[in-house]
């Protein structure tokens, strides 16, 4: 079975409509774990976009480039965990508007 | 032999560098050692080099400076006749005043810093006169102007001394850029700037008399008219005399200010192809040692006499290369060397025997208080009147009688040279006549030693008979007959300055005959005044530049250009402000940020057409 079953603009928007969303998540929230999460929902909606191209197209690097998301991915959580750690020990909070002692 | 050569001038710099380095830590015996011994060492291997020399040029380029293109000028070394000339001077009139200095500067707490700026010289002057190019001589050039500096302003502690040594930086300054002028208006025309080269082009390239040889002897002059305080920039000599005696012997009596004569005869077969510039060279030399004779006549410091009658004596060797008679003009240069060096010593030691007394009037009698110091300024004097057996005569003599022969203008500048002779006589003996004799106006309270008296001697022997030295340097300048004139003319030439010493004696030894009603006319009064300041050449100069420059320093005290670059970096620091602002910590406000930028970027991808 070749080719996509369902029409690529569908599923373009919906990995639009998912990016918008973790956008708007990392924009919103403050609490840092929050934003992490909202991290993975924007890299899962390119990771959407290019599976569903390269099954549009038939090629096989939309999956490889998924691979490599999924990889960037995990990386990113497990020092993005570390980092809600040390925030947590360091500031009692996980909220990143009180964090903000980096500042010009 | 001649593979030693570069260390000649490498052993006072290396020493220099040591006494510099060290800051005054070495202990004072070291110093004064390595001070004069490195010079003396220097004197050996000239004296070898001079021995072994077989009369022909000596040519070592050591590496090459840089490579720009075409141009290569070398760190190179050429010594024939007149750099051995030159060469032994420097050294050997070096060393004596060195030796001098162990025993002048004895009490000085900058010792190390004396010997330090001294060897920096004589390593300099000596690069000057054995470059191959004229760019290196450029460096040992500018590096004697700032010995000079360094050393007329070497009692730094006194504002009128730093104002002496800023004086004669700047004056000299002015020339040298007409100086640097003329080396890059050479160098486009002939390409090159090597001693050996550049006159062999310039004779295939010119016929004579073109405009722009002349322009580039004239420039040239200008450095040599700075350096040798030739009129019009004459001004700073008398005002150098601020620094130690010593330096007065060696820089500004010498060596240093003869380095203009040394160019002039070192590119003399430019200048023969500017017949105007020579003329030019003949009468600026003509008009400054009378100028410079007329004002020694009304001074009472004893080192500014000495220091007018250097600028007198070194118009004397402008006149000769400026009628051709190079030969003559260089050995007027060494003879001068070894009297006016032995005058500025005899007169170290007298201020020095005297609480540092510069007031020929506060002195007499010195004949019995110190017979060593009368003799040699006798000698030295005689010598400078040019007094017949003395060296001065036989160099005076010649360069007068090379004058008489010059087409047109001759007799006129033999007068003027003779009138020159006359005054010089009336002058020097003047000076022997009020310090030695008559009655003791101040004691002396101590005498000098061996190390002051030792230098006094040889270089008294060196004014006697230094005029019998047969020179090197016939080969490599022309202009060495003995000038055919009629008989009358060298006997007249020869009895002037005995009438000087004649006069000077019945005007202030003997006072037969008195000059104080003449004096003391208006006229009188006025004349004298104006030649005690040196034909208000200060005063002009003064007012044309020196006055108009501070009003417009005044006018531009604030700084009004860099107002402009002022607003440059408020606008700047401005900006960093705002942008500081934006850099707030927030995170989420970062993320925002991005996408913000992302989004506008993108719009404008898409957009475009």
């Amino acid at each position: 079975m070749a080719g996509l079953q369902v029409p690529l603009e569908h599923v373009m928007l919906l990995a639009a409509a998912l990016f918008v969303a973790g956008l708007a998540g990392l924009m919103a929230r403050r609490n840092i774990l929050f934003m992490l999460m909202s991290l993975e929902v924007m890299l899962n909606a390119a990771a959407l976009a290019f599976v569903a191209a390269g099954a549009r197209w038939g090629q096989p690097d939309g999956q490889i480039v998924f691979m490599l998301i999924l990889t960037v991915a995990a990386a990113e959580v497990s020092v993005g965990l570390g980092l809600v750690l040390q925030v947590q020990r360091r500031f009692k909070t996980l909220d990143m508007d009180q964090a903000n002692r980096l500042r010009g | 032999m001649s593979d030693m050569l570069w260390l000649i001038p490498l052993l006072p710099l290396a020493s220099a560098t040591l006494l510099l380095v060290s800051l005054g830590r070495l202990p004072r015996t070291l110093v004064a050692y390595c001070g004069a011994g490195s010079v003396g060492l220097s004197a050996l291997l000239v004296l070898a080099t001079a021995l072994q020399w077989d009369g022909e040029p000596i040519v070592r380029t050591l590496w090459t400076w840089m490579q720009v293109g075409d141009f290569a000028p070398a760190i190179g070394l050429y010594v024939d006749g007149l750099t051995l000339v030159m060469m032994s001077v420097i050294t050997g009139v070096g060393f004596l005043i060195h030796l001098y200095s162990t025993e002048f500067m004895q009490e000085d707490e900058s010792l190390s810093r004396y010997f330090a700026y001294m060897n920096l010289f004589v390593g300099a002057m000596l690069i000057l006169v054995m470059a191959d190019n004229l760019l290196f001589l450029y460096l040992g050039w500018e590096g004697v102007g700032v010995c000079s500096y360094l050393l007329v302003g070497f009692w730094y502690r006194d504002p009128a001394n730093g104002a002496a040594a800023r004086k004669a930086f700047i004056v000299t300054r002015i020339g040298d850029t007409a100086m640097a002028l003329g080396l890059f208006l050479l160098f486009t025309q002939l390409g090159t700037l090597n001693v050996q080269a550049m006159p062999v082009l310039a004779n295939a390239r010119w016929e004579g008399g073109e405009t722009v040889i002349v322009l580039a002897t004239a420039l040239l002059l200008g450095g040599a008219v700075g350096k040798s305080a030739q009129l019009p920039l004459h001004t700073w000599l008398p005002d150098a005399m601020a620094g130690p005696t010593p330096v007065s012997a060696l820089i500004h009596a010498a060596t240093m200010v003869t380095a203009g004569v040394y160019l002039i005869a070192r590119t003399h077969e430019l200048f023969l192809l500017a017949p105007a510039t020579m003329a030019a060279v003949a009468l600026l030399g003509l008009f400054t040692l009378l100028l410079a004779a007329f004002t020694a006549l009304n001074q009472r410091d004893i080192k500014r006499i000495l220091a007018w009658s250097t600028i007198s004596q070194i118009g004397y060797m402008f006149l000769a290369l400026g009628v051709g008679a190079w030969s003559f003009g260089i050995f007027h240069l060494m003879t001068h060397a070894f009297f006016k060096a032995l005058l500025f010593l005899a007169a170290g030691a007298v201020i020095h025997c005297l609480h540092h007394q510069h007031d020929i009037f506060r002195m007499g009698g010195l004949r019995r208080r110190l017979p060593l110091v009368f003799w040699s300024f006798l000698i030295g004097s005689a010598a400078l009147a040019a007094l017949p057996f003395t060296s001065g005569y036989y160099s005076k003599d010649l360069i007068l009688l090379s004058a008489f022969q010059f087409p047109q203008l001759g007799p006129w500048l033999w007068f003027g040279g003779l009138l020159g002779a006359a005054l010089t006589a009336i002058y020097s003996f003047r000076l022997v006549f009020i310090v030695f004799f008559g009655e003791v106006q101040t004691e002396p309270d101590k005498k000098p030693g061996w190390r002051m008296s030792a230098p006094l001697g040889l270089l008294c022997l060196l004014s006697l008979f230094g005029g019998l030295i047969s020179l090197p340097h016939d080969g490599v300048l022309g202009g060495n007959e003995h000038p055919h004139v009629p008989a009358a003319i060298e006997w007249i030439s020869i009895a002037v300055p005995i009438i000087g010493v004649v006069l000077a004696y019945l005007l202030f030894l003997g006072r037969q005959w008195s000059l104080q009603t003449l004096l003391d006319s208006a006229p009188g009064r006025w004349l004298t005044a104006f030649w005690q300041s040196g034909w208000r050449v200060d005063g002009l100069y003064d007012l044309l530049w020196v006055k108009p420059w501070y009003r417009f320093t005044y006018l531009l005290r604030n700084e009004p250009v860099d107002r402009f670059y002022d607003g440059l970096t408020l606008l700047a620091a401005g900006g960093h402000r705002a942008m500081a602002y934006l850099q707030n910590g927030r995170l989420r406000w970062y993320a925002t940020a991005m996408a913000a930028g992302l989004m506008i970027l993108l719009s404008l991808l898409v957009g475009a057409p």
